[in-house]
């Protein structure tokens, strides 16, 4: 399952800090929902759902989104690139 | 309940280094209406890729540009340069508002004259003018620009079997200290070219010399070289004078006044910092105004600027076919519009805004056309809105050259709509198709079947 490490967190306005590189981060809106369903160790079915009833998208737009956010979560190092332990 | 519009979640690193190449954000309103009209109407009833042309803009833009030139010199003309977009639509509106034609090829000619300019109000240009077409120019009384020897000594031996005096000028090359000096159209100014042509010319005594024309460059970012070839052209026109007792009607200043575009590489935008009309009238004017014409003796000024006058009426309508990454991460669209479309993109970092409203989160984005092909690319660097699959972007300013440099190549033209000053949408150019594109070819007989 997809982990965000737990040290890293997002604000209200949308500023993520990484403690451990020392970078910040800015995302948008729906952004900051993913990262939080995504600290509540929801799964992407669960995330999915919750934003397919909230926002006009379809389930394949959504799900190309969903992954390509993922991935420059890992290319920043939010998540942990073998997905398993937390750090 | 109604549900939120949805828009893709990103995530952006925040720097505190140099600016990228990316630049700052540049778009803060969403282009959702050209002259009253909404972008999505428009795609809905004519598809998308649509060029679109304001009418009310190309009429604002020219009177601006006539009223700088006739509030500081007496005798003004305009010619509308058929090539930077010779849509019969627009050539009519800048005629409508009093623009000769400028032409530079036979076809253009005789669009000109299709549309119903008279033969004596057509500036013929360009070094490629057949028998054919200097027998029509000298039939309609045009005033022939004279681009080299072999047209000069053409139009002689026409004059005589056709015995009539045709009406010309000569085109004139110089520097005026810009880079690149333009000097393959017309003779040369400075090593004594022009004075050659200009001595043949009145010595044969077949042709009419009514006028001087040149044309000093493209795009250009400083007026002050229209000033130092204004200067050069009146004292060819005095050295006339004085050494024939010849009156030259005009001087024909060409054009090369440059849009609001931003040139790739510019730091600043284009609508900042290039000049105005004012700019180049002035220059050209006081040059004119401060040379030894007496004042009841000033020829005609005669503007061929195509660029400045119809470049900001043009807009292109295109639409986000995918969103996708490169290998290193770097976020791309992939709109339908090209560079088969879209030829300034080659040179013009132009400015492209949503069609629809968006938030503040924008995303450094590569701009990508539809063709499979690697140079089909509209914006190397854009700074964007984060754009969803199927909406549209709007390009501004691309009334010129694209809709006469525009290729039929992987996909067909589209469509060309006017809005006119009501607001009222009207097709201009129909689209291509499959038929309209087959009817040119040919396929011989034997060609006809296959198996496979």
């Amino acid at each position: 399952m997809t982990k965000i490490k737990s040290n890293v967190a997002v604000s209200e306005s949308g500023f993520v800090f990484n403690p451990i590189t020392g970078e910040s981060y800015s995302v948008n809106p729906v952004a900051a929902e993913i990262f939080n369903m995504l600290k509540e160790n929801k799964s992407f079915d669960e995330i999915e759902k919750e934003l397919l009833e909230k926002y006009q998208v379809d389930a394949e737009t959504l799900e190309k989104d969903f992954n390509d956010f993922i991935s420059m979560l890992k290319q920043y190092q939010i998540i942990d690139e073998n997905n398993e332990k937390e750090v | 309940m109604q549900k939120q519009r949805y828009e893709r979640p990103v995530i952006k690193k925040l720097e505190t280094n140099m600016p990228n190449k990316f630049g700052t954000k540049t778009e803060y309103t969403p282009k959702t209406h050209i002259d009253g009209v909404a972008v999505k109407e428009l795609v809905k009833e004519y598809g998308s890729p649509l060029f679109v042309i304001s009418e009310k803009t190309i009429r604002k833009t020219y009177r601006e540009a006539k009223k700088a030139f006739s509030t500081r010199y007496p005798k003004v003309q305009f010619g509308w340069s058929y090539k930077t977009n010779y849509l019969s639509a627009v050539c009519n509106v800048f005629h409508q508002e009093g623009s000769w034609a400028e032409v530079v090829s036979g076809f253009e000619y005789q669009k000109a004259l299709l549309n119903g300019v008279d033969g004596k109000k057509i500036i013929f240009n360009g070094p490629d003018k057949t028998v054919d077409d200097l027998e029509m120019a000298i039939e309609n009384d045009s005033l022939i620009h004279i681009d080299h020897l072999d047209e000069l000594y053409t139009i002689i031996e026409l004059a005589g079997k056709m015995n009539k005096k045709p009406k010309v000028a000569i085109r004139v090359n110089m520097d005026t200290g810009i880079y690149p000096m333009w000097d393959r159209f017309g003779f040369n100014y400075e090593n004594g070219q022009a004075w050659d042509a200009l001595n043949k010319i009145v010595r044969s005594e077949k042709l009419e010399l009514v006028g001087l024309h040149t044309h000093i460059g493209t795009f250009m970012l400083s007026a002050n070289a229209y000033s130092v070839a204004a200067y050069k052209m009146a004292d060819l026109a005095l050295g006339i004078q004085k050494k024939y007792n010849h009156e030259i009607k005009y001087i024909d200043m060409g054009g090369g006044f440059s849009s609001k575009n931003t040139l790739k590489g510019a730091y600043l935008p284009g609508s900042d910092t290039n000049p105005t009309f004012d700019d180049f009238a002035e220059a050209i004017t006081s040059a004119l105004i401060n040379s030894d014409f007496k004042p009841d003796q000033l020829p005609l000024l005669i503007l061929e600027t195509g660029r400045a006058l119809i470049d900001d009426a043009g807009f292109l309508i295109g639409s986000v076919i995918s969103n996708k990454r490169l290998a290193d991460g770097k976020r791309t669209t992939i709109l339908d519009i090209g560079v088969n479309l879209l030829f300034t993109s080659f040179w013009y970092d132009h400015k492209i805004s949503p069609a629809q409203p968006f938030t503040q989160y924008t995303e450094d984005t590569v701009l990508y056309g539809p063709l499979c092909m690697n140079i089909d690319v509209i914006r190397e660097n854009a700074n964007l809105p984060l754009l969803n699959k199927g909406e549209q972007v709007v390009v501004h300013s691309v009334g010129a050259y694209n809709m006469t440099q525009w290729m039929q190549f992987i996909t067909l033209r589209p469509n060309i709509v006017m809005i006119d000053e009501k607001g009222k949408h009207h097709l201009i150019r129909e689209k291509e198709s499959m038929e309209s594109i087959n009817h040119f070819e040919k396929v011989p007989e034997h060609l006809k079947k296959f198996e496979l």
